[in-house]
């Protein structure tokens, strides 16, 4: 069976593939959004702070034997920790100037990771596999899926849809979306706003180390694997509307699996079809695909 | 402190001595950098505008330039004209779709447009992709021969020199003035009748002509372009200069060039030494990772540092009474 003159399989698992990524695309943009609908900041550590998952679930299974799935739930944990001494010790201080600083700490704090797990080990990294149970693949028929690739697009699913009905449905998110929109009556309230401004840049985090848990086994767990997919993620969060929610997890699927068809169509456009779409979308609509213009 | 004349007495004497003490690519290597951190200076503490993207404009003018030079024989000086026109045209087409933009809408578009421009040149043939384009050679001018490093020295010496001078005339005009005002308070310049995008416009192809020219000279000067002056983190490397020297300051961008270039090349003597004090062989690694260390500057500075260091000299000087230096910033 031929679609566009390729073999069915391979344009479903290309499809498959960029569904992963946009999963990947998804969950860290979606934790940029939240970020910045709140903090006002680009988080540009959050590639690192996702390198820094990766690494922690690596570290903890040849460190600690911790299994992967121990690490599931305790990655995002610490890189949620992380990201609580972060915006205690530093960002706090940067609220009040223009928010260049804030971005220029990001950065330095986002090389300054990449170094110093550099430092310890080398440019090439480690390498993770997968746990017994998520290896192989399952054959459908019409297609071969491997089941690690499954579980990451269904975790990731999860957890996005999960996000988005704290977000929209409960009252915690509630607060959290009155804080973005006008964070000092939100606190004549009597809402604690700082702490929640915490502990939402420690949730966007925490979604980063997620999504670094998830990719350990997949990709080279390297210093550099958050700066290589982190300007992508930004035009991603771009394209979609920067603080809108929707707009992260949509466009971060869709952009994945366009990434994806076209490097089967035209590969040599693969690597930059993303920022295309961006330089149209920031030209046109420069809120964003689903933002309010701030 | 010193009278500013003085000051620039002494920089430009030193300037001139420099090669017979320092080795001269390394001083070619600085004022190349310094050039471009100026050029990005008159954008961030002039304009108000961060350009994510600066690098763009610096690897490609280094490209254009090494391939009119190294493939087509074109003189030297055609091939430095090159860089600027291509610094110029890259800005005019990254300007005409950024300029209407302010804050962090125009950084985005710059960065993606960047991250285009770097992709194209990863994969087009002419530059060689990862090895990078090599064999750029310097050819003589006006009869000198520029093969020679003392000579060329005091060439790039001239000519990032005009280069600052240019920044400073564009600075001290009324235009230069309007700039000011649109950093300071964009709907306000509006109101008052200026079209600010078109201000906003040509300073930023002044911008990015210059960071051509300085990218055009460094390629000849290394006679080699490489994808890393391309790369965004090269762009990151340019705001942390001028952060580190004092935004908004005509001097500063130099100092922090100096510091950064130095920095990055005695990092790694300064790892060996530290691991041979404390005997903790970690140190030595550091030369490796010359991206903490950066990084580390960043946050830093970024915290406590915010003014530079020709920032806060200015601050001090100005607090010991206030005597010359009248400069923004």
């Amino acid at each position: 069976m031929e679609i566009f003159g390729y073999p069915a399989q391979a344009v479903l698992s290309q499809l498959v593939i960029g569904l992963v990524n946009g999963s990947f695309y998804a969950m860290l943009s979606l934790g940029l959004a939240i970020i910045f609908g709140l903090l006002n900041v680009i988080n540009l550590s959050h590639g690192a702070l996702y390198m820094l998952g990766a690494f922690a679930t690596w570290m903890g299974l040849d460190y600690l034997g911790l299994s992967y799935w121990a690490m599931l739930i305790l990655a995002p944990l610490i890189v949620g920790l992380i990201g609580v001494v972060i915006e205690k010790t530093m960002l706090r201080w940067l609220y009040k100037l223009d928010h260049l600083y804030g971005l220029l700490l990001m950065i330095g704090l986002a090389s300054f990771l990449e170094g110093l797990l550099q430092s310890f080990y080398g440019a090439s990294g480690v390498s993770y596999s997968a746990p017994d149970a998520l290896n192989g693949a399952a054959d459908l028929g019409f297609m071969v899926l491997p089941v690690y690739q499954a579980w990451v697009v269904a975790v990731s699913l999860v957890v996005c849809f999960a996000t988005w009905y704290a977000i929209e449905r409960t009252r915690l998110g509630s607060y959290l979306r009155a804080g973005t929109e006008n964070p000092r009556l939100v606190e004549a309230f009597g809402i604690n706003v700082p702490r929640l401004i915490t502990l939402t840049y420690a949730f966007g985090v925490g979604l980063a180390g997620l999504a670094g848990v998830l990719a350990a086994p997949t990709v080279q767990v390297s210093p550099q694997m958050g700066s290589n997919l982190i300007v992508v993620v930004f035009a991603v969060v771009v394209i979609g509307g920067l603080s809108s929610i929707v707009g992260a997890i949509v466009t971060g699927l869709v952009l994945g699996v366009a990434e994806a068809l076209v490097s089967l169509f035209y590969p040599q456009a693969s690597a930059t079809v993303v920022f295309v779409i961006m330089a149209i979308v920031l030209v046109l609509r420069p809120a964003g695909l689903f933002g309010k213009e701030r | 402190m010193i009278d500013r004349k003085v000051a620039y007495g002494l920089a430009v004497v030193v300037l001139l001595l420099a090669p017979h003490f320092v080795y001269p690519l390394f001083l070619m290597n600085v004022l190349c950098f310094a050039l471009f951190a100026c050029s990005f200076n008159l954008l961030i503490g002039f304009a108000g505008l961060v350009s994510f993207g600066h690098a763009a404009f610096f690897g490609g003018a280094g490209y254009i330039a090494g391939y009119v030079l190294a493939t087509l024989h074109w003189p030297f000086a055609l091939g430095i004209v090159a860089g600027i026109v291509t610094g110029a045209s890259m800005g005019l087409g990254f300007g005409l779709l950024a300029a209407r933009r302010n804050g962090i809408y125009f950084s985005m578009i710059t960065l993606a447009l960047a991250q285009m421009i770097y992709f194209v040149f990863l994969q087009a043939p002419f530059t060689g992709g990862e090895d990078g384009l090599q064999g750029i050679p310097r050819g003589t001018l006006a009869g000198l021969d520029l093969t020679n490093d003392m000579t060329f020295y005091y060439v790039v010496l001239a000519i990032t020199s005009l280069g600052y001078a240019l920044m400073l005339r564009v600075v001290h005009s009324p235009f230069g003035q309007v700039l000011l005002a649109i950093r300071e308070n964009e709907a306000r310049a509006v109101s008052l009748g200026y079209d600010v995008t078109r201000h906003k416009l040509l300073a930023f192809v002044l911008s990015t002509s210059l960071a051509g020219l300085a990218g055009a000279t460094k390629a000849v000067s290394v006679g080699t372009q490489t994808l890393t002056d391309a790369h965004w983190a090269m762009s990151g490397l340019v705001i942390l200069m001028v952060l580190i020297g004092g935004m908004g300051t005509y001097f500063g961008p130099v100092i922090g060039a100096l510091v950064i270039v130095a920095l990055e090349s005695k990092l790694g003597d300064f790892g060996n030494l530290l691991a041979e004090t404390t005997h903790v062989d970690w140190f030595r690694q550091i030369g490796v990772s010359v991206t903490m260390v950066t990084g580390l500057i960043f946050v830093v500075c970024v915290l406590t540092f915010r003014r530079g260091i020709v920032g806060s000299m200015l601050a001090l000087s100005r607090k010991a009474g206030g005597q010359g230096a009248r400069q923004h910033g």
